[in-house]
């Protein structure tokens, strides 16, 4: 055990005095991070990240429905995050929007809550004739504008699902000759239906969703993959430089060799991540969560991720091919993982094969963390990090094995 | 004596090709015993053997009573390698470097310290120890991959052409060093192309080539095994010229064998004052100029030469 740490901790040191690996490893997802956090207005000073998101409403329904669209972007729920503006003049709104001045325009037209909800005697107005919110965007702003869109389109789900009960009902009472119902006033008690950004823990006190605690985990554990794929490479490069044959040489058993450099990007992995969440918290203030969650998701997310490494190492043959499909997999892995978009958000037939890379999962249990979550609500993600590095570790050794890359006879 | 090395039919295939065919040889405590052959002769490969980083396609060696095929861990506790290429971490100081494969062999505390600093001591490099080895010279660095062989005190020390590719001045240390480490007690088998090497350090020498042991014994012994014979080397202006050369005068009165190597030609002789007049004569008749003259006495050049009729190459 302590050949293995000794190796492990001497991989560490080494790659800590490579600058190019540093600048890759640290200051690479740092800075993406402060990009995209002042790209998305963090530190601008509002708690979510995103706050006075520019809109400009015209309502041209006047009626219950656009009323309570109105009011929904009016409520003191989302008074922090929206800075709505009525306008009557579509086109005069359209070019605010085309100037920049706002993020996005919702036009509700004439008609709509006749189109949606039933009449006085119960009846639906057919969907064909529905009339159709209309959300104009600015391309400049496809954050805000996208939380503009996200309000609309829960507002509208709440509505449809009012009115599909109030048709169920109105069946039943017709079913049993009872009179007719109206749908019940969607209005601005309804928010409490909205996902919006804002997420309610365990203990029901609500932690304010900070936009930097999905995206500093996401860059964090990108670069992770390049890591574990730079600790990888090491070994193949002390196979060409001479230092593993003399390694195996000495009375050092194979397995203390493998075990030490899976050690060795482990713990670099450990770092590169420890170092990024201290950086975080300090210079962003950014909560991460409970910190015995947080420790115990890094150690399962490097796990994972040094398992990675290590199977690409003992996939190919040269250094040169894991350095190019390590770069590969951590932009693969980035995209898959959610370290750009939510995989909510991705088409459904992805989402099952996001939960191949370590970020999916990390990225869940950071995400439940910063929301307030504990330990034993992050149990899922970190057993399947912990079964997915088992697994690839043990790949790899049947393939470093098959490949006599521990042994000279190759 | 007891031998500290006992070599059996050591054999090494890879597929069709016979690397190394069935070699055997012992080396007595406290002897320093070289391999010399060109390269691609088998050397590499029989100390990779040896030292327990190939296995073996069939016999076997012992190293201190121990097998290296069947009690690997006891044998690397027994030897030191100098590998023929530079073995070392860049990024680490020769300190650190020395500290790491100390720990390797099980050095720790205060043993390990001593030893780190003798070594450092004994390569010269206690002044720069903590600089990092990438910032060194080729020949510093040589002394850092020798210093590493040597941390645990192996009884038997394989040096795997540690001269290659370095200055004179550098070459000298190492060989003093050498020295030095038998005078201490440490068994080395040495393996070189130099003849000279060979010549200088040697009690004994094994000649290989094409993975053959093709000669084996003392110096004495190995040119005895050429007779009275005499070498005159002649070096002429280019390559071309030396085939030239060589081939005009093969035939001659008193000529044995001449053998073109780039712009050298090595002629053997039984008198090598009488066959001289001869092959100078040839050369202005040719026309060829040469440029240097060299009578040799009987050395291993010659035993090379006329064992396998061509000279040691680099």
């Amino acid at each position: 055990m302590k050949k293995i740490l000794l190796i492990g901790l001497k991989d560490l040191t080494i790659i800590f005095r490579d600058r190019v690996a540093l600048l890759l490893m640290l200051l690479a997802p740092f800075l993406l991070t402060l990009g995209m956090g002042l790209a998305t207005g963090r530190f601008s000073g509002g708690a979510s990240g995103i706050s006075d998101i520019p809109v400009i409403i015209v309502n041209q329904d006047k009626a219950q429905l656009g009323n309570a669209l109105v009011d929904v972007f009016n409520s003191p729920a989302l008074a922090d995050l929206v800075k709505p503006t009525a306008s009557d003049d579509p086109s005069a709104a359209r070019r605010l929007i085309d100037e920049d001045q706002a993020a996005a325009l919702v036009i509700i037209p004439s008609g709509f809550t006749d189109s949606v909800l039933p009449t006085s005697q119960g009846n639906i107005a057919p969907k064909t004739d529905a009339v159709k919110i209309e959300i104009y965007t600015n391309p400049t702003r496809p954050t805000s504008a996208g939380i503009i869109q996200t309000i609309v389109e829960e507002f509208l789900s709440s509505v449809e699902k009012v009115n599909v009960s109030t048709e169920v009902i109105n069946t039943q009472l017709a079913i049993h000759n009872l009179p007719q119902m109206t749908a019940p006033p969607v209005g601005i008690n309804d928010t409490d239906n909205f996902t919006t950004i804002k997420y309610v823990n365990s203990g029901n006190a609500e932690v304010p969703f900070d936009i930097l605690a999905y995206l500093a985990p996401g860059m964090a554990l990108m670069f992770l993959m390049y890591t574990v794929s730079y600790g990888g490479r090491s070994l193949l490069q002390e196979r060409s430089q001479g230092t593993l044959p003399r390694l195996l040489i000495s009375p050092t058993s194979n397995a203390q060799v493998l075990g030490g450099k899976i050690l060795g990007v482990f713990l670099t992995g450990c770092a590169q991540m420890g170092i990024l969440i201290a950086a975080s918290s300090l210079l962003f203030q950014l909560k991460w969560g409970d910190p015995l969650g947080v420790v115990a998701l890094v150690l399962a997310a490097a796990f994972a991720a040094s398992g990675w490494g290590m199977l690409l190492t003992a996939a190919v043959r040269t250094q040169g091919q894991v350095s190019s499909l390590g770069s590969a997999l951590m932009l693969i892995f980035g995209v898959l993982g959610g370290s750009f978009i939510n995989v909510n958000d991705m088409p459904l037939f992805v989402q099952p094969v996001s939960k191949i890379t370590p970020n999916a999962w990390a990225l869940d249990g950071f995400a439940i963390l910063a929301q307030g979550g504990a330990l034993p609500e992050i149990a899922t993600p970190l057993t399947a990090l912990f079964v997915m590095g088992v697994v690839l570790f043990g790949v790899a050794a049947v393939l470093f094995n098959r490949k006599g890359i521990l042994s000279g006879n190759q | 004596m007891h031998p500290i090395l006992e070599v059996k039919d050591l054999a090494k295939n890879y597929g069709d090709f016979v690397a190394v065919k069935g070699i055997s040889f012992t080396i007595e405590d406290g002897e320093i015993f070289s391999l010399l052959g060109p390269n691609g002769a088998g050397k590499t490969t029989s100390i990779s053997m040896l030292s327990t980083l190939y296995s073996p396609t069939s016999g076997d060696a012992h190293i201190g009573g121990h097998s290296i095929t069947k009690d690997a861990m006891s044998v690397r506790q027994m030897i030191g390698v100098v590998p023929q290429e530079l073995a070392l971490y860049d990024d680490l100081s020769a300190r650190e470097n020395l500290r790491f494969w100390g720990q390797m062999y099980d050095l720790s505390g205060k043993t390990l310290q001593t030893r780190v600093d003798e070594v450092l001591e004994q390569i010269g490099l206690t002044e720069k120890a903590n600089e990092r080895v990438k910032t060194y010279s080729g020949g510093m660095k040589r002394r850092v991959n020798i210093g590493v062989g040597l941390l645990h005190k192996p009884r038997l020390l394989f040096m795997d052409e540690p001269t290659v590719g370095i200055d004179p001045q550098s070459r000298r240390a190492i060989l003093d060093t050498v020295k030095e480490l038998n005078r201490q007690g440490m068994s080395v088998l040495y393996t070189t192309h130099y003849m000279e090497e060979a010549a200088e350090l040697s009690n004994r020498v094994g000649i290989m080539d094409h993975g053959e042991l093709i000669a084996l014994g003392t110096q004495k012994e190995l040119t005895r095994q050429v007779g009275q014979t005499e070498t005159i080397l002649l070096r002429l202006d280019d390559a071309q010229a030396a085939e030239l050369l060589a081939g005009a005068i093969r035939g001659l009165p008193g000529v044995q064998q001449a053998e073109a190597n780039e712009q050298q030609v090595a002629v053997i002789t039984v008198r090598a004052e009488e066959a001289l007049p001869i092959i100078i004569a040839k050369a202005s008749e040719i026309p060829l100029k040469l440029r240097a003259i060299e009578i040799h006495e009987p050395n291993l050049e010659a035993v090379f030469l006329q064992l396998t009729g061509r000279a040691l190459r680099d």
